[in-house]
């Protein structure tokens, strides 16, 4: 792990805001869905409100890597998410296939944002293994 | 890249977050340059050559002089 810039504590502070409107927009595209009190023109827009904050988080995260001044630190979170998008594009991919010929079962979109994460995780590791240091 | 930074460093008894600090890096980036893990930056290798008063060739081994001295 390395030391916490100012530019990551931003990052922090924006995730920790996006996370709280994700919870509100989600609570509320699911209370509205549930008790039908969503009119079918909204329902499109209802039902991406969760989506919306999660978009927000990659924002912020290109933001972090656009502020964040220290390059070393800006260079392992850049390696974080190429393996991140790697690891989640393969995981779609060969799951997509394997779906294709009828051998596993449908899996919701949203579990991409998941694997991206955990595929953020392995980039830290990998990171700590090749350099010493796994990044923020 | 090979580099003469740990020497330099040691030489003004400067510790690695010291170093860290008078360029504005964290320690991790004095420990991956100095270990020659990372390359830094042009502008961060003209710092760090500024700070110790010396030329980015008196700091940082070239490559290419590094491979044909080891031939």
């Amino acid at each position: 792990m390395v030391a916490r810039t100012q530019a990551w504590k931003r990052y922090n502070i924006r995730v920790i805001w996006l996370s709280l409107v994700y919870a509100v927009f989600l609570i509320f595209a699911v209370y509205g869905f549930k008790h039908q009190l969503v009119p079918h023109p909204l329902a499109y827009l209802v039902a991406i409100l969760p989506a919306l904050p999660i978009i927000g988080i990659f924002g912020a995260l290109g933001r972090y890597l656009v502020e964040e001044q220290d390059e070393y630190v800006r260079m392992l979170m850049t390696r974080q998410v190429l393996w991140a998008s790697a690891f989640t594009l393969s995981i779609a991919t060969t799951w997509g296939f394997l779906d294709n010929f009828g051998l596993v079962g449908r899996v919701d979109g949203y579990w991409i944002i998941v694997l991206w994460y955990f595929g953020l995780g392995l980039g830290g590791i990998y990171n700590k293994l090749t350099l010493g240091a796994a990044g923020c | 890249m090979e580099n003469r930074l740990r020497v330099l460093r040691a030489e003004r008894s400067w510790s690695q977050q010291d170093l860290a600090e008078k360029l504005e890096v964290s320690r991790q980036s004095v420990n991956a340059i100095e270990t020659g893990k990372y390359d830094p930056s042009l502008p961060l290798a003209f710092r760090i050559a500024e700070l110790f008063g010396l030329a980015i060739e008196e700091i940082f081994v070239s490559p290419a002089r590094h491979s044909s001295r080891a031939i």
